[in-house]
């Protein structure tokens, strides 16, 4: 698949350009809607879920960020390309059939527009979804908000007055939205403050996942912080929720940073500079190592130890080091040892290109 | 290294403890490290659904009120328990009663406050999906042998067709 035809590549939410892009990797916001008088997706026979689509592909052909959009029917796609999809963060690992043994459904595909996508076929038949470079909630909201009307003024949703919009899960139910910041926070995990902070998160309501989502494990200190409900508060209220706490974190991230570099600076720079090395220089690389490195030249960047690395060469690298990616790169399947010595390869020349120098 | 307290597991932490001025060291395996309180690493991420399902596991789904099965879907509460999941809109009203209760648990509150929705009128949606939707409650009304309202969607194909 020629993903360079997709609008930015699909990659412009990493081009580091929004508000504390340093620490805020990414925002998303997502609304789950539902077609009325079909089954949900999971129950949905065949049929059902291609007239689904073509209903959708039918709307979104008068619908402007869509228009000039494309459309990937993912149910056609082989594997390797579904992978690169979802290590895109293109699609949900659900949409991409690898979640569980149902495999990819018959109907499923993203429409992939200039700012805003759309998932069919997902755990519900409409995922929208707005995604954007830094802590930009705002932006990303006025997006998807724009083609949930837009789309929602052609194609009848499941809607009940008490309920809101209807889910096949009742986590949704409700404004149906998840907004999420990816977020940064090596400081708080060096100073072993994180726990308090995530336990913290909890209880008001938010919770936490890893880099891509629900299940999936926290690697190089990147948490995704997001609502946790979505009934019983307005879109704006959940949303002005999260960004005030994010606000909080976020300071609390850079407050720990300055006592790491007062109370450890020598060990701590000492450390980065070894995880910049180890990057420069490796001949093989694990996702996690690869990860967990990054985590630190990040940091060291934000501290200003290391200069002359940009923080979308540093993103960049998140994605492009992982499987499919390098599959792609290297244009044939590779085993899972040369998966490491091709990331690690890769991870060299990326950095080679910038060389990072003393701060 | 083996952890120091079991003798059994390799030790994956170093505990480092001062106690009346004296620093001491102490490895030790995750699991022991675990029972004096020690955090080992980042907590996994905490999953929505497994608080759900445990919610729906610990609460019968059949309060009075309630219908067993879904008319429109055909999914049944036994359906809904094992898979966290309701297969279409009208599971809502089937299974009303319960899933008030298990939204206030989910969320603190069953009522829906934020954006309001009127769909659209019925002279602009595409016939073709109109006749393709009544056909789909059509052969599902046929086979949970619901006669009256085959009848009724039967009709109303017909003012299409």
């Amino acid at each position: 698949m020629d993903l360079s035809l997709l609008p930015d590549g699909g990659v412009g939410w990493l081009d580091a350009s929004g508000d504390h892009a340093d620490i805020v990797l990414s925002t998303r916001i997502r609304l789950a809607r539902n077609v009325e008088g079909y089954a949900f997706t999971p129950r949905a026979r065949d049929g059902e879920r291609l007239r689904v689509l073509s209903q959708i592909r039918e709307a979104a052909q008068h619908l402007r960020p869509l228009q000039a959009g494309m459309l990937l029917r993912v149910d056609e796609l082989p594997t390797l390309d579904r992978q690169l999809l979802h290590e895109r963060h293109l699609v949900s690992k659900e949409l991409a059939g690898f979640d569980g043994p149902a495999g990819v459904r018959t109907g499923a595909a993203v429409l992939l527009g200039d700012d805003v996508s759309l998932m069919v076929n997902e755990e519900d038949h409409l995922r929208l979804q707005a995604l954007r470079s830094g802590f930009e909630l705002p932006a990303a909201w006025r997006a998807v908000e724009q083609l949930d009307q837009d789309l929602g003024g052609r194609v009848p949703y499941a809607f009940h007055g008490e309920f809101g919009f209807l889910t096949a899960c009742p986590t949704n139910t409700g404004t149906g939205m998840r907004a999420s910041v990816l977020i940064h926070l090596p400081g708080l995990v060096l100073t072993k403050e994180i726990q308090k902070v995530l336990a913290g998160l909890q209880q008001i309501g938010l919770t936490y996942r890893g880099l891509y989502g629900e299940g999936s494990e926290v690697v190089g200190n990147f948490f995704q912080i997001s609502n946790q409900t979505t009934l019983g508060r307005s879109e704006e209220e959940l949303i002005d929720h999260l960004a005030q706490v994010v606000r909080r974190v976020i300071e609390k991230e850079e407050e720990a940073r300055r006592v790491l570099l007062r109370d450890a600076g020598t060990t701590v720079e000492d450390k980065l500079w070894r995880a910049y090395g180890t990057l420069r220089y490796a001949r093989s690389l694990t996702f996690e190592e690869a990860m967990n490195y990054l985590s630190g030249v990040r940091l060291a960047v934000g501290l200003k130890l290391i200069s002359g690395l940009s923080v979308y060469t540093l993103n960049k690298l998140l994605i492009f080091c992982q499987p499919a990616h390098l599959a792609y790169l290297e244009g044939r399947a590779l085993t899972e040892s040369e998966v490491h010595v091709a990331r690690a390869r890769y991870v060299r020349q990326a950095l080679s290109s910038e060389a990072g120098t003393a701060g | 290294m083996l952890c120091e307290n079991c003798k059994e597991r390799d030790a994956v932490v170093n505990l480092t403890q001062v106690k009346s001025g004296a620093v001491t060291q102490l490895h030790l395996c995750e699991k022991c490290a675990a029972e004096q309180g020690v955090e080992t690493s980042v907590a996994s991420p905490h999953s929505q659904i497994g608080d759900f399902l445990q919610a729906v596991q610990q609460q019968s789904l059949t309060v009075p009120g309630d219908q067993s099965s879904c008319h429109f879907c055909g999914a049944t509460t036994r359906d809904f328990r094992s898979s966290g999941r309701l297969g279409c809109a009208r599971c809502y009203g089937a299974f009303e009663r319960s899933l008030r209760e298990l939204l206030r648990r989910l969320h603190g509150n069953s009522r829906h406050t934020g954006r309001r929705y009127e769909p659209p009128a019925p002279e602009l949606l595409e016939q073709a999906s109109l006749v393709g939707q009544l056909k789909d409650r059509l052969r599902r009304a046929v086979e949970a042998e619901q006669f009256e309202l085959a009848a009724e969607l039967r009709d109303r194909l017909r003012t299409y067709e």
